[in-house]
């Protein structure tokens, strides 16, 4: 079993009292909490401080650890013979168990026992997985596999940890932040309680072409200035494959031309659009015919745009 | 090790469910779910209703407000209180992911 110094991770000596483990954990928890920071490591460091909280707030866990004594973190070691016995049933090895699992089977078997003691149904852990998909795969649907590291009961109900590889279908419909539940995917329920269940959040991966609202998408659309006036037929990549596009002629930058049914396709029926923002560009380096044109265009033209700003 | 294969169900919130639905999918209580809609932290799509039904993705909310009553140790009211400023903030950024989205790029 490797040692964790939960004194350590609340930032406390091994003398702390009470009062003074809650405010250094509630402390590190809104610091931490991946629910109210983008910190960093957030997750796994709110999940540290949390192990250690949960056994120091204990009384009876507290003096268990501490009789553990003291040893350098991620050292391997054995409790004193006198603690396997008084925690665990004959013939159990504390070899592959995790502190954490250790003290949260503790609080286990003492709150699930009824007063006559019965045992009551546990209902098994939920699990969340974070996943992050590429914008074609949320348009097709896709599999991934999640490698999580979870903890399930063995027959004698002491928790240990395990490898679990779990192959999660994506139907269609997916979006960025979108989640999805896979039933009974999380851990096992004991004496009857349900399975728990996973969930698993989605992220998309930025695309280089699309840019993503809902279920809708947002493309850039490069026009040339005598497009936009005169008008014209483009060809504009989508995720099902490439359409033919009519821009309307006097067109203006910014301008949307909606491409119903070419976003991202809904959960139950339906998809999104696809939005074409038009963006009026000029050649970086004119021909000198072109200059030539464009100087003519200048001096026939009596289109004066700023007419607004003149006038105030 | 084992490989197991599922189908997901997405939370979206066109599905709907029951009280004793969502109270049997976050594994609390139907008290609990209960005082959370009185305290505001949970709308149901028909508050008037004499049974009610919740939008799947309110299932999201529900987890959230259960990690924050065993993470930092609240009462109802702080809970809903911190869900509400919660909820607002993911509609911001939700709101400037969106402008970000429909802002075109600098061509060059």
């Amino acid at each position: 079993m490797k040692y964790k110094d939960y004194y350590a991770t609340l930032g406390l000596e091994r003398n702390a009292t009470a009062e003074e483990i809650k405010k250094s954990y509630r402390k590190l928890a809104r610091k931490y909490h991946p629910d109210v920071t983008k910190e960093p490591d957030g997750e796994e460091k709110f999940k540290e401080v949390a192990e250690a909280y949960e056994t120091l707030k204990d009384t009876d866990k507290r003096v268990a650890y501490d009789q553990l004594g003291s040893h350098s973190p991620g050292q391997d070691f054995r409790p004193p013979p006198d603690w396997e016995k008084a925690h665990s049933s004959p013939g159990f090895s504390f070899d592959d168990i995790d502190l954490s699992d250790l003290f949260s089977a503790f609080s286990g078997s003492r709150q699930h026992t009824g007063r006559n003691g019965v045992k009551a149904p546990i209902p098994g852990q939920d699990y969340e997985a974070n996943a992050q998909i590429s914008l074609e795969e949320a348009y097709r649907g896709t599999e991934l596999e999640l490698n999580l590291s979870v903890s399930e009961y063995d027959e004698s109900g002491f928790p240990h940890r395990v490898q679990r590889t779990i192959k999660a279908r994506i139907p269609k419909g997916a979006t960025d932040g979108q989640r999805l539940r896979l039933s009974g995917r999380g851990g096992k329920g004991l004496m009857g309680g349900r399975d728990g269940n996973l969930y698993i959040n989605i992220t998309l991966h930025p695309h280089p072409l699309f840019r993503v609202s809902n279920h809708d998408l947002f493309l850039d659309l490069p026009l040339t200035p005598w497009e936009a006036v005169l008008g014209a037929t483009v060809q504009v990549p989508t995720l099902g494959g490439k359409v033919r596009l009519k821009v309307p002629p006097g067109t203006r930058s910014g301008q949307q031309l909606r491409i119903a049914g070419r976003g991202l396709p809904k959960p139950r029926e339906g998809a999104g659009d696809l939005f074409a923002i038009m963006q009026i560009v000029v050649p970086p380096m004119p021909e000198e015919q072109e200059r030539t044109l464009f100087k003519a265009l200048a001096d026939i033209s009596t289109f004066n745009p700023r007419e607004y700003l003149e006038r105030s | 090790m084992q490989i197991e294969q599922t189908e997901g169900f997405w939370l979206h919130e066109r599905y709907e469910f029951s009280l004793a639905e969502l109270a049997e999918l976050s594994g609390l209580p139907e008290a609990d779910l209960r005082q959370w809609v009185d305290e505001g932290v949970l709308m149901p799509t028909n508050p008037q209703a004499p049974q009610w039904s919740f939008g799947l993705d309110r299932l999201v909310t529900v987890q959230l407000a259960c990690r924050l009553r065993k993470d930092f140790e609240l009462e109802p009211h702080g809970v809903a209180l911190v869900v509400t400023l919660l909820e607002r903030i993911h509609a911001l950024e939700s709101e400037v992911r969106d402008l970000h989205a429909k802002l075109p790029r600098v061509i060059r």
